[in-house]
């Protein structure tokens, strides 16, 4: 078994099964964990309301900090949706997801992708420059923070690296693509990645349970 | 051609001008990937050269790879150089059968001992003797005689090469490549499902003129024709790079000559000389007309999955899986949170009970 016939077999398929195990394990025994009941009268009975507009408000700026945090908070909106970008709309990756979902969707050219994913690798770069520099956000990183950057550099780096055939043979550069994504999934559920699928249904509760004090979230 | 008649001479009687010898040199030396100033050097040594003994051994095989060199459409330059060695034993071609066959192959290697060219196609099977055998004698046993007093082995085609479609899982009869058997001799592997003609007759140009073998790749090829993939030398290559493929064998992408790697095209990963060589001399190659590349130069080519998955798709199990290890992550999750739940209540109620 050649080393891309080992990514795009057995490690995928155990990567999958870590990913969707530990996702459904760490999202469900999260959500249904449950919150001390609160036993005092709701000031407004606007729950859901309440919720999703704290979800659209924590996606802007706070106004007060607005301009000390200009900076990350766009170029985390740029990293990310230049990221969906690559990830989503690049015709290779379309047919894996075709090969596990079942269906697919219209792809970008290649040149695109790859500039997007170069957009993507420059922000990130600039982000974690700056979490490195910057003395609070050091303290409050731990390793948590720097694997998952890490998960997420190498598949881009390689990902690019396949795509433009540099450094090494085609499959040996689609191999390692293919396993430092394998690596991504698996740390996915573990490590703070998961803010992927807890970011909404955090700010969500956050926001229901904040209206029901008649506080703004 | 007698056997002492120099090549050179063979080709003029066979009424080859020098013109199109030298042509064929040049041809040579730079598929070669040898320096132009070599084609003078491939001329001189090729013309002088006397025909080499060739013992041609076919295991476990259909034929191809001896149709792929003999049935071109017209007889080529490299068919003539082919003519023109010794080829002393070969069951397909040779007139003599039966024993008197046999005592050929036998006074070929006594006559030409250390010094001739063991040709091998079809792979060899381990799992009993008497899944193929010439003559009643089993392949591996006459695989082992005959590579005894060879100069080098020249393994053609994929199974003898990597073991090729009789390797396929679940390998029933337990075939192996010539390299698995043979580890004291140099051998060349011209994989291809069947080979390229014009790579075969390479290696024996390399051969005459020389006295030795091309440069290899790790699995054995000669780098001057498998140094680069299909891929990166592909026509439709700008199709690719602009994201236009066809999406099925009939439809507008397809018509157009889009890329075919949504068809499951394995030029990316394949080895070999078809996009620049061709076959037919010169006018196609598979994905010339229309489908992917098969990857067939490339070992175990036939246990990769289907031909038509692309190869950013997985070659995984099965959904099923994903399923189940959803239902069991879901149940741990449930399960976690109501233990998590029930530690709770029993703390709160011990601390109610203590206030
Ligand atoms: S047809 Fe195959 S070899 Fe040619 S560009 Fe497309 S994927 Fe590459």
């Amino acid at each position: 078994m050649t080393l891309l016939d080992f990514a795009r077999g057995p490690a995928l398929q155990w990567s999958l099964i870590i990913l969707v195990f530990g996702v459904l394990w760490q999202l469900l025994g999260t959500i249904l964990i449950g919150v001390k009941k609160d036993l005092s009268k709701p000031r407004r009975n606007t729950a859901v309301r309440d919720g999703l507009a704290t979800i659209a408000t924590r996606s802007l700026p706070e106004h007060q900090f607005e301009k000390k945090i200009r900076f990350q908070h766009f170029s985390g909106y740029a990293w990310h949706v230049a990221l969906f970008i690559a990830v989503l709309f690049s015709a290779p990756h379309i047919l894996f997801f075709e090969s596990v979902l079942g269906f697919g969707w219209p792809h970008l050219p290649n040149g695109i992708i790859l500039v997007t994913a170069a957009i993507a690798l420059a922000i990130l770069f600039a982000l974690v420059i700056r979490r490195l520099s910057h003395p609070v956000q050091r303290l409050i990183s731990n390793a948590d923070d720097y694997i998952s950057v890490i998960v997420v550099i190498v598949p881009l780096v390689t990902g690019m690296l396949a795509s433009a055939h540099i450094g090494a043979r085609y499959e040996t550069l689609l191999a390692i693509h293919f396993l430092s994504v394998e690596a991504l999934f698996v740390w996915f559920p573990f490590g703070k990645l998961m803010h992927t699928a807890l970011t909404f249904p955090s700010r969500f509760r956050a926001g229901a349970a904040f209206g029901r004090r008649g506080v703004k979230a | 051609m007698r056997k002492h008649q120099t090549l050179g001479v063979y080709l003029h009687a066979q009424g080859v001008s020098r013109r199109a010898f030298l042509k064929f040199c040049s041809a040579t030396a730079s598929l070669m990937a040898l320096p132009p100033s070599a084609a003078a050097q491939v001329a001189a040594a090729l013309a002088a050269a006397r025909r080499p003994s060739v013992i041609w051994l076919s295991f476990q095989e259909c034929t191809g790879c001896t149709e792929s060199l003999t049935r071109s459409h017209a007889p080529t330059l490299e068919s003539l150089i082919f003519d023109a060695i010794s080829l002393d034993y070969h069951h397909t071609l040779q007139a003599a059968s039966g024993e008197s066959a046999e005592a050929a192959r036998i006074a070929a290697m006594e006559e030409n001992e250390g010094e001739y060219l063991l040709v091998v196609d079809g792979s060899i099977p381990l799992g009993n003797p008497g899944y193929s055998t010439i003559a009643g004698m089993s392949n591996l046993d006459m695989l082992r005689e005959t590579a005894g007093g060879a100069a080098a082995i020249i393994a053609v085609g994929t199974c003898a090469a990597f073991g090729g479609i009789p390797h396929a899982s679940p390998n029933p009869t337990g075939a192996v490549s010539v390299s698995e058997i043979i580890t004291d001799k140099p051998i060349v592997n011209v994989s291809g499902c069947p080979p390229i003609p014009v790579v075969i007759t390479g290696v024996l140009a390399h051969f005459l003129t020389f006295g030795t073998l091309p440069d290899l790749d790790h699995l054995g090829r000669p780098v001057a024709f498998f140094g680069q993939n299909i891929h990166d030398r592909c026509y439709r290559r700008p199709f690719y790079e602009r994201g236009q493929f066809a999406h099925t064998f009939d439809d507008e992408g397809a018509r157009k000559g889009w890329c075919l790697y949504e068809l499951g095209c394995k030029g990316p990963t394949t080895y070999n000389a078809c996009a620049t060589l061709k076959w037919n001399e010169g006018t196609s190659y598979p994905i010339a007309s229309g489908h992917g590349c098969l990857g067939c130069s490339e070992p175990d080519f036939w246990d990769k999955g289907s031909f038509y998955t692309p190869i950013s798709a997985g070659l995984w199990g099965s959904r099923e899986t994903l399923i189940g290890a959803a239902a069991a992550g879901a149940a741990l999750g449930v399960g976690s949170a109501l233990a998590a739940r029930a530690r709770k209540k029993k703390a709160r109620a011990a601390e109610e009970a203590e206030s």
